[in-house]
């Protein structure tokens, strides 16, 4: 894991720790460890998510692959597949002592078809995690009341989704995203339902800090090609959104000069 | 006694946790492991001084592939 001496120009900051990429990739649904490895190098990515899982007690032959991944990267654990506060929290406390980090992506999913959040299940186990000293990015949907409880409770982040986990619909909700970003301080990552690159550049240019993604990667034709687009997309969308757009206007404005024009009637 | 280890029954005639990890080749030095017994955390530095019952449950896991 590089740890810059100063924080490299416009640093995603979270929890105090500055990344200079913007986007958080997951290590899961890739064909094989070496495309996982080769796609996450081509993002630029400086941190992944991983979940907890059994140990194999039967076959202790197949090595995880992310052991590979703990040297050069900021290892971030999940509560995939958590339905519930009490597991969520079990679940994050076990990839403390597994893993020795604090941090988690916190997840209470409520249904198993579209893996949205159980949202209060999600606050509970977000209050019972902060109180255990937690650094807590929460993924949620995209509601702005949530995403302010989740940040004025202590979350380090809040990470709404764009669209359902692998749905690869890319932002269906941009303007409550904008809302989200106008009413809450902390990082905004969008995690969930990104797509295709226009997908990712779209997040940061509506004002997100980062965005999380997985599948769109992972199960893409060209998995590295792919996340080597989503590196680029990010940066594009980033410098747009600090480079201010111009507004969208209902009639034209005329991009050329309208003095100097030739004479019309001189024209045969 | 009986345990349940990962959800499968399992017979244990030790009597601590670190005996039952040892059986299945885990050392408390051992790197990317938790383990939790009857839904509480037991971390390494216990292993040794938590005793098991008889209907025990005990998840020992990792971190693998995720999103």
């Amino acid at each position: 894991m590089t740890v810059p001496q100063t924080p490299p120009e416009d640093a995603l900051v979270i929890a105090g720790r500055a990344f200079a990429s913007r986007l958080i990739i997951g290590t899961s649904r890739y064909s094989d460890p070496e495309t996982m490895l080769a796609a996450i190098e081509a993002s630029g990515a400086e941190m992944v998510t991983v979940s907890i899982r059994r140990l194999n007690l039967q076959d202790r032959s197949a090595e995880s692959p992310i052991g590979l991944l703990r040297d050069r990267y900021t290892i971030l654990p999940n509560t995939a597949a958590c339905f519930t506060a009490r597991e969520a929290v079990l679940t994050a406390k076990l990839a403390r002592e597994a893993l020795g980090t604090n941090w988690v992506k916190l997840e209470v999913i409520g249904d198993e078809d579209t893996l949205f959040p159980d949202v209060p299940e999600l606050l509970k186990a977000a209050e019972q995690l902060l109180a255990d000293g937690f650094t807590v990015l929460p993924y949620c949907n995209d509601d702005p009341v949530t995403c302010r409880k989740l940040s004025d409770m202590g979350c380090a982040a809040v990470m709404p989704l764009g669209a359902p986990i692998g749905s690869g619909m890319g932002i269906r909700n941009p303007y409550n995203l904008r809302i989200i970003r106008d009413q809450v301080s902390v990082p905004l990552i969008v995690d969930a339902g990104v797509g295709t690159a226009s997908d990712a550049a779209l997040a940061l240019e509506l004002g997100a800090d980062g965005i999380l993604l997985n599948t769109a990667v992972a199960q893409a034709e060209n998995p590295v090609r792919m996340a080597r687009a989503m590196r680029l997309a990010v940066e594009a969308g980033r410098l747009a959104y600090r480079a201010g757009r111009i507004p969208r206007r209902l009639y034209a404005a005329a991009s050329s000069p309208e003095e100097g024009m030739i004479e019309r009637d001189a024209i045969d | 006694m009986e345990l349940k280890v990962n959800g499968k029954k399992t017979p244990f005639d030790g009597a601590t946790l670190q005996e039952l990890l040892a059986h299945l080749e885990l050392a408390p030095d051992a790197q990317g492991v938790a383990v939790a017994v009857n839904g509480e955390v037991v971390t390494r530095g216990e292993w040794r001084a938590r005793a098991l019952c008889d209907g025990d449950a005990v998840e020992i896991v990792r971190a693998v592939q995720g999103g």
